[in-house]
């Protein structure tokens, strides 16, 4: 069963670009996809759907059995819940720690205190922070400030993990360490999905590869790479 | 149950901590907070002004139609005979209420009672030298015909002069009426201005959390939670600006009734008592103050934070 599913699905914009179009594509559960493509080829628009900050013109978009372009505004918050993201500008307050950064989400779902410190322990010690947890974001590396991001999109534990350039502003040895994390994620059974740019990191990771041209997909490949010569 | 339960328990949780969050907006604009709430402030003084005036000229116009009467002063040389005649005459006109004789020496002895003044000059006075008439007091049944009545008694023979409070009240309740419309404008022309002035001071804080609230919304607030500080925070403002005008209207009214004795002006304007009297204006300003700081919230939110 396909866990994520796209039919023909395009998305024009107020201003009249085209940014994805005649899309279709499924991911299964447990996968783990990089989306691969220049700028402009729609990848972005592409995961902004599936978390619902934009909605499709046309086709249809299936999240584990959820119309995604149907769902209401006052309902895209229980999506949300169910999904974990990550932006290459990690998006941290600065002002609270890494553990505050990471309970907050928890906190707006009106936890108990016990049980949000239970997971937010337990997200920080999957990422490996657990003994940084009160520092505050300025006291971290970039690879560890990313790595909060990670814990706070997962501590919810959702059922996918939706990444945008998550090593984007990471030196090379950072971004396969944070690839190392998101794979332990994948292994305990979330669906990963990677947008990226980063050459070396596809390369190595050896994982599903989609690759998006001028808002369609281009070819899309098992245990693939990234090749020198496709254009990016 | 047990459901229902957690539900609640949850929802008291997001709302301690979104108290906590609109205390702390409040206190993180500090100078645009205070524009608010001293805003609030001054139109809620005036409310409370409108409301004590309006509330007491309706006290006393009711007292005063209450014991309005027409006294009607019996010619000294009118007989017994003759007085009896004209309590016939006055009864055969409508719009009597009550007629409530009184005698020239009940008048003066009542007189001297009331003060040493009186007292003195009544006292001088031989038996027959009471220079004060027998008078007919009359209450009416509608007070608007009050004019049209003391005309026909004045009209009946043997009757001297016939007093009432002519236009006094009319005019009296006419100026204050005017007042209490000018400023029922100027209140609302402030509560206007000052739902403004929360918006923009609430617009200021969702600037300056634009990130937070971006985030809130990725990782799944649900919109009635991002909102809810929000709308705490005007709601603390409202009820900050109202602390002034309630102790002002406790304290300064009752300041004024104990300084006047209940009374202004003249005998016949008696203020309302202070208590229970303040303690409902001071709901009534509460009310008002919370309820401007939610509009002006929601105001805001509802502009710029697009949810």
């Amino acid at each position: 069963m396909e866990f994520i599913k796209f039919t023909d699905v395009e998305k024009v914009y107020k201003t009249g670009v085209t940014a994805v179009y005649n899309l279709n594509l499924e991911i299964k559960k447990g996968d783990f996809a990089f989306i691969i493509g220049a700028s402009g080829s729609g990848k972005s628009t592409l995961i902004k759907m599936l978390y619902r900050e934009e909605k499709p013109t046309k086709g249809e978009i299936m999240i584990g059995g959820v119309n995604v372009g149907k769902l209401r505004n006052r309902k895209v918050y229980k999506l949300r819940r169910k999904l974990g993201i990550v932006f290459q500008d990690f998006k941290l307050l600065p002002k609270l720690t890494a553990y505050e950064n990471v309970a907050f989400a928890l906190e707006m779902y009106g936890l108990p205190k016990d049980e949000i410190r239970a997971k937010t322990l337990k997200a920080l010690e999957l990422v490996g922070l657990k003994e940084k947890a009160k520092s505050y974001p300025n006291e971290l590396s970039g690879g560890e400030q990313q790595r909060v991001s990670i814990a706070r999109a997962i501590v919810n534990s959702p059922k996918l993990l939706i990444c945008d350039e998550p090593t984007g502003n990471l030196d090379p040895d950072t971004s396969l360490e944070i690839m190392k994390v998101l794979e332990v994620i994948n292994d305990l059974g979330t669906t990963v999905l990677v947008v990226t740019h980063d050459r070396d990191v596809v390369n190595k990771m050896k994982k599903r590869v989609i690759l998006l041209d001028k808002g369609t997909l281009k070819k899309d490949y098992e245990k693939g790479t990234y090749d020198k010569n496709e254009k990016h | 149950m047990r459901k229902e339960l957690t539900i609640r328990m949850k929802n008291i949780r997001i709302l301690g901590r979104n108290i906590r969050d609109g205390f702390k907006n409040v206190f993180r604009n500090l100078s645009l907070s205070l524009a608010s709430i001293s805003c609030i402030t001054v139109t809620l003084l005036l409310v409370s002004v409108a409301i004590i005036g309006s509330l007491n000229v309706e006290n006393f116009t009711k007292l005063i139609s209450d014991d309005f009467t027409i006294v009607a002063f019996i010619e000294n040389s009118a007989s017994e005979e003759k007085e009896e005649e004209i309590l016939k005459e006055i009864k055969k006109l409508s719009n009597i209420d009550t007629i409530t004789y009184a005698n020239k020496k009940d008048i003066a002895k009542e007189m001297k009672e009331s003060s040493e003044t009186f007292n003195s000059i009544i006292s001088s006075w031989g038996e027959e030298e009471n220079p004060l008439s027998d008078t007919y007091s009359i209450k009416v049944k509608d007070l608007d015909k009050i004019e049209k009545t003391a005309e026909k008694i004045k009209k009946i023979d043997g009757i001297e002069i016939v007093k009432y409070g002519e236009g006094m009240v009319d005019s009296m309740v006419s100026i204050f009426d005017i007042l209490r419309k000018v400023l029922i404008v100027i209140v609302i022309g402030l509560v206007i201005v000052t739902a403004f002035l929360i918006a923009n001071t609430i617009k200021i804080t969702i600037f300056s959390r634009q990130e937070e609230i971006e985030i809130k919304r990725l990782v799944g607030a649900s919109n009635f939670s991002i909102k809810q500080p929000f709308a705490i925070e005007g709601l603390i403002i409202g009820i900050l600006g109202s602390i002034i005008p309630i102790l002002a209207t406790i304290y300064g009214y009752s300041f004024l009734y104990e300084k006047t004795g209940g009374k202004i002006f003249s005998q016949f304007i008696r203020l309302v008592k202070p208590f229970p009297f303040v303690l409902n204006i001071s709901v009534v300003l509460l009310i008002i103050g919370a309820i401007v700081g939610m509009i002006g919230s929601n105001r805001a939110v509802r502009k710029y934070l697009k949810i």
